[in-house]
């Protein structure tokens, strides 16, 4: 039954062939039975797959389909392998993926390239199952990139303008930066274990290797440097909330569900190697905070509705790195898990609040739209106290996992902790400014628009809510995984986590929306005065502008490169050649003087250099 | 047999094309065409002699030996293996591919173009195959005579400038190669007491310390002018953007591979000691090229010289893997050859597909194709991402390979030259954005000249499905092109005290 | 019977190959240029001449007999340009000639 793994991405690759070829000659109803069956049918495989494993009493599985390339003593193979992270990863991405294709055939059926995206987007589908899956560093890589090339064909989706075009090429190329390190991680792990078999190197890696070894930490500072790039964390975070000019769909599925987490996958899957760097688990963790902190106050300032929601994105994933760094793995991908969940909700129900309201992305614009809207106030609500970790939301278990998991580490412990409850307060600032702000209030224009909905587009947003809601109570099968960390469990549990900061924890995100609700909502404080001081004038604008990054890079690199190439068009190499010519020709200007066309003179030239030849001979 | 016959059915198919023009101005076409398909039949047949794997160094699939000068030891010397074999597909794909591309392009003195076109194929084949050197230099320049007159003949506005530029650095460069070679043979006479130039011989010449060096930069220039690697690679963007579209094609597709095939060939066997002492400044001269070309190309409008400027710098990670000179570089540089023959090839034929349809280069004047031809725009993405190194195509597992070897000799290296790889995404994707993505030119009404773009026609189509098939091909199953040049390789690399010599330079 | 030493024979030789030379380089007129050519080539022929027989060689006689021959053929040719290019430019002026400079 496990041969059945490759069926998984099979049945995406398939769907994207069938609407790559032809497309173009199906009727809408057809395509979109395609896209969303293909995932959904994946769907149906991950469950049988994985079903001895939920009920927690199976080992992990591999599956060679073949080998891939092997040169000298380098093997790569097209491997798969299944274990309880896998199990996770592949519930997630074709189950929640399944949702937004569904919700997808609704949301794009008017757009004139339906089955460009649904081939995209199939395609994306099979290359992150392709990256959970794989059994060694490579073919992660193969998806890694897949993964990378389907986000820019879907951020640029929109290609007659332009400004998408930019973030499209900006997404990529700022993942690629980040990719370009981890592809040198993967030429430190094969010259020095001599594998790339995810397994093989972890046990190659803790036999060879000491605790805070040169080589472990180059090789994780490395990998995280890929991890970063797609997971959209400091320093190379810019790329997120632009990619927000794709279609909404993609930002629930890519920038939100699967892909950009995929950094949180990399690290969880490789966690043997970090932990021989405790260094750079230590940086992951501090990455995590500033990045979640960073991200927080940014999302507070924005006016566009999924901008808002990218940097919330940032933010949570930051919670993820903070979870890994401090070695609360399960508690990571538990959050991964339940982010799939609430922000998959929240983006698609933006997406229908932008549909509905032709469009509109800025929040100031809409306002009281609760009655207009009820099934994206009711995703936006739901969303909105998951992400805040509201008690008993799916949110509020997984951050609460990560924060106790801070605590137990030594020394900075508390200060992570800290910072981690600070940016809980952030959050919940921002996710209730955005639920009072569109729905709450006045309306603010859009009066008599009615919600765009469907059974396509409502029945995922119902399904997600539930999951959001109740998503904390599932029990995720990676203990088998995480095992040899359980003495750090034993550890998080003999820490006492006094009953303080427990309510700590319930009660910072509730001031949070408190907070928010007294601005916001109930007018008790107005944004406006507080504007008027100069200095939350300046930090406003430096927060909006998501602290100065963009500006950063174009200066430091963009700025220079260009310079470099426009400086450089013609080829400073060239005017040497050309410099060449150019005494070419001035020595023939010189010597065409000499062909006077006097046949006298030449030979008497001839009778001189005769003369002085024979002289020269008889003198030597 | 075979491969007197490859060469022997391109020159008198070029005659045949010649003069077949006399009696109907379509019929060049066909006649080449005819002739390529008739070698790409006994290429196939060189393919199955080729057991996989296990064909080794000097263990020839086919070899052809006939007395040509005996009294210095010339032969017609022809011999085949794995790795000769892969080169000759790519030639004979590519030369059909041209073929075609030129199909409706050339109207005008067509069967001296198809002439020039073959005679061209009959001397990269003889480049691959000739395992004597005095034939090889022969064919060396074969290949460069009727190259130069396709581009002054057929080319763009400039074109007499670039045939002559193209000429010029090809010639002085082979002359710096003839008179290595003849030195190399002067010392096989005195060592060995007789004139010899065949390759076999030519391997026990013992060079005095010396001027070992200077013989080999002969061979080194020669071949790293073909490449192109900077400093040499400035005939390149010239050349490759003023020449015909057949040309183009022909030149990144095969022309530069020879450079490529040279050095494997002959520079390193020849010259281990030499080689390893020279290796640090090879692979340096590869990082530049990688890095200041994928800069240059950035800044380019002309779409040709864009695509020109990266072939250098996808050239520079197969000069990288080749002076890693270990399996893995060697390797990943025989794959870069075969992927990039294919992907740059596709990519000038694209270029020159648009040049023919709305007459002009400037990448300024373009926007928006993707409405009025989408299935270009779509062949376009293809070989551009394939182009920036996706995996799963050709390109990657190349550069992959290479890159690889490159780590296991020098960190510094391979890690500045993967940083090619992010300017290779800068670039691929610019071209996309400014040709294919971004407002239509036609739907704003701005625009009148570009009416005429017509989407792909079948022929093109099945023309672009074929390379996009190998490619997909090289990048999830490389193992087939692997196999047939891994018996080379690992000889090559176990047969030379050149590594031993390497792990001692590099350790210094 | 004394023979004519050999020197005496360069010497001559040399003689008459200088003053062609300066025949050729001084006039102005292709006829006299020409002429002078010739002493120029008979001077060489002598040259052979006294080397094959101070050597007692064949070979000197047999290239002067070669020398006599070519000068023949050269002076027919050269006489049947002078003519042309008379003809053509009514002159022969060697200077007025000079459509080959650069």
């Amino acid at each position: 039954m496990f041969e059945s793994l490759g069926l998984l991405p099979t049945f995406p690759l398939l769907g994207f062939l069938t609407l790559f070829l032809a497309g173009g000659f199906l009727p809408r109803r057809m395509i979109g039975l395609i896209g969303a069956g293909s995932i959904g049918l994946s769907f149906l495989v991950a469950l049988s797959i994985v079903m001895p494993f939920l009920s927690g009493d199976s080992e992990e599985v591999r599956h060679v389909v073949y080998t891939w390339l092997s040169v000298g003593n380098f093997e790569s193979t097209f491997g798969l392998y299944l274990d309880g992270l896998t199990v996770v990863m592949i519930l997630v991405i074709t189950g929640v993926g399944f949702l937004i294709h569904l919700y997808s055939t609704g949301f794009m059926i008017d757009d004139p390239s339906f089955s460009r995206f649904f081939a995209i987007m199939n395609l994306f589908v099979a290359s992150m199952l392709i990256l959970v899956i794989a059994d060694n560093l490579l073919l992660l890589y193969l998806g890694w990139e897949g993964v990378g090339l389907c986000s820019y064909l879907l951020i640029g989706f929109w290609y007659t303008d332009p400004e998408n075009g930019y973030a499209a090429r900006k997404a990529f190329v700022t993942t690629r930066v980040g990719d370009t390190s981890m592809a040198i991680g993967l030429f430190l792990l094969f010259t020095q274990l001599g594998t790339l078999d995810i397994q093989s190197l972890l046990v190659f890696a803790q036999d060879r290797w000491d605790i805070g070894s040169g080589f472990a930490i180059a090789a994780t500072l490395l990998l995280l440097g890929g991890a970063v790039g797609k997971s959209a964390q400091l320093p190379l975070q810019t790329w997120l909330p632009d990619a927000m000019a794709g279609p909404t769909p993609i930002s629930a599925l890519i920038h939100a569900a699967t892909m950009v987490t995929a950094g949180v996958y990399l690290i969880a899957r490789m966690h043997p190697l970090f932990e021989l760097a405790p260094n750079v688990q230590l940086l992951v963790a501090l990455i995590g905070l500033a990045t979640l902190l960073i991200a927080g106050f940014t999302a507070m300032t924005q006016h566009d509705i999924k901008r808002i929601l990218a940097y919330s994105t940032i933010s949570q994933i930051g919670y993820m790195f903070l979870g890994l760094g401090v070695g609360a793995w399960s508690a990571s991908i538990f959050h991964l898990m339940t982010h799939a969940f609430f922000k998959a909700l929240l983006f698609l129900g933006a997406g229908t609040v932008i549909l509905s309201l032709h469009h509109e992305h800025d929040i100031f614009k809409m306002g009281g739209k609760w009655r207009q809207l009820p099934v994206a106030f009711a995703s936006f609500m739901i969303g909105s106290l998951a992400l805040a970790a509201f008690p008993f939301t799916s949110g509020y278990f997984s951050k609460d996992e990560i924060l106790i998991g801070a605590l137990a580490v030594e020394g900075v412990g508390l200060w992570l902790w800290l910072g981690g409850v600070v940016g809980a307060f952030f959050t919940g600032i921002y996710s209730f400014r955005l639920v009072f702000v569109v729905f709450f209030g006045e309306s603010r224009g859009h009066h008599d628009e009615g919600e765009v909905t469907g059974l396509a587009m409502a029945l995922p947003l119902f399904v997600l809510m539930v999951l959001a809601l109740l998503g904390g109570f599932i029990h995720i099968p990676v203990d088998n995984v995480f095992s040899h960390g359980a003495a750090l469990g034993a550890a998080h549990e003999e820490h006492s986590v006094s009953t303080f900061m427990h309510a700590v924890m319930i009660v910072v995100p509730l001031l949070g929306i408190g907070v928010s609700y007294l601005f916001y909502c109930a007018g008790v404080f107005s944004v406006s005065s507080l504007m008027k001081l100069p200095l939350a004038k300046t930090l406003h604008s430096f927060w909006y502008s998501g602290w100065g990054f963009d500006c950063l890079y174009k200066l430091l690199f963009i700025s220079p490169f260009l310079w470099l190439s426009k400086v450089n068009r013609r080829d400073v190499v060239d005017t040497f050649y050309a410099g060449i010519v150019v005494l070419s020709v001035f020595g023939n200007a010189v010597s065409v003087r000499s062909q006077s066309g006097l046949l006298r003179w030449y030979i008497l030239s001839i009778v001189i250099g005769i003369v002085l030849l024979v002289s020269l001979g008889a003198f030597l | 047999m075979i491969l007197l016959s490859l060469v022997g059915v391109f020159f008198f198919g070029g005659l045949l094309a010649w003069l077949s023009e006399f009696v109907d101005v379509r019929l060049p076409r066909w006649v080449a065409m005819l002739s390529a398909v008739i070698c790409a039949g006994l290429i196939s047949r060189l393919v199955f002699m080729v057991d996989s794997g296990g064909v080794g160094l000097l263990g020839w699939v086919d070899e052809f030996e006939g007395s040509w000068i005996p009294s210095l030891g010339i032969d017609f010397f022809f011999a085949a293996d794995g790795l000769t074999v892969l080169m000759l597909a790519l030639t004979v794909l590519l030369g059909i591919v041209s073929i075609a591309s030129a199909w409706d392009e050339i109207k005008e003195r067509a069967g001296f173009f198809y002439f020039n076109l073959l005679w061209t194929l009959a001397g990269v084949v003889g480049v691959f195959t000739a395992l004597d050197l005095f034939l090889f230099f022969f064919f060396w320049e074969v290949m460069l005579i009727p190259m130069y007159f396709i581009i002054a003949i057929w080319g763009h506005e400039n074109r007499r400038y670039a045939a002559t530029k193209f000429f010029i650095f090809t010639q002085v460069t082979g002359m710096m190669m003839l008179v290595s070679l003849l030195c190399l043979v002067y010392f096989h006479s005195l060592q060995f007491g007789e004139f010899s130039f065949n390759y076999n011989d030519l391997l026990r010449v013992d060079l005095p310390k010396s001027i070992d060096l200077w013989v080999m930069l002969g061979f080194f220039a020669a071949f790293a002018t073909k490449l192109p690697s900077v400093p040499f690679h400035s005939w390149l963007p010239d050349a490759h953007s003023q020449a015909p579209t057949a040309g183009s094609v022909l030149l990144a597709g095969v022309l530069l591979k020879t450079g490529a095939y040279g050095l494997i060939r002959f520079t390193i066997p020849l010259f281990p000691q030499a080689t390893a002492l020279f290796a640090p400044i090879a692979m340096s001269l590869a990082v530049i090229s990688i890095l200041y070309c994928a800069k240059v190309a950035l800044a380019q409008t002309d779409i040709k010289r864009l695509i020109a400027y990266t072939s250098v710098s996808h050239m520079g990670f197969v000069l990288l893997g080749i002076y890693a000179w270990n399996e893995l570089g060697l390797q990943g540089a025989v794959m870069t050859m075969l992927a990039h023959g294919l992907s740059a090839a596709a990519l000038f034929m694209l270029a020159g597909g648009l040049q023919h349809r709305i007459h002009t280069r400037d990448m300024r004047e373009m926007s928006g194709f993707w409405i009025v031809a989408p299935k270009m725009a779509v062949v376009a993405l293809f070989f551009s991402v394939a182009a920036l190194g996706l995996p799963g195509l050709g390109n990657f597992v190349g550069e992959f390979l290479a890159l690889l070897g490159a780590f296991s000799v020098s960190i510094p290296a391979a890690v500045i030259a993967v940083l090619g790889v992010i300017f290779a995404s800068v670039y691929s994707l610019w071209v996309m954005q400014s040709v294919f993505q971004g407002p239509s030119l036609r739907q704003e009404g701005k625009d009148s000249t570009h009416e005429a773009l017509l989407d792909l026609d079948r022929r093109e189509l099945f023309f672009y499905g074929v390379m996009m098939i190998g490619l997909l091909w090289m990048g999830l199953y490389p193992q087939t092109f692997l196999d047939f040049s891994s018996g080379v390789i690992e000889d090559l690399v176990m047969s030379d005290d050149a590594a031993a010599l390497y792990a001692r330079e590099f350790s210094k | 019977m004394d023979t004519i030493p050999f020197e005496h024979g360069l010497l001559l030789a040399s003689a008459l190959f200088a003053l062609g030379l300066v025949g050729v380089t001084t006039r102005r007129n292709i006829v006299f240029v020409l002429m002078s050519l010739e002493i120029m080539l008979n001077a060489t022929g002598l040259v052979f001449v006294v080397g094959s027989s101070k050597w007692g060689h064949a070979d000197g006689q047999i290239m002067f007999l070669m020398i006599l021959t070519l000068a023949a053929a050269e002076v027919a040719v050269g006489l049947a340009l002078i003519i042309q290019l008379y003809r053509r430019f009514k002159t022969v002026d060697i200077d007025v000639l000079s459509q080959l400079k650069g």
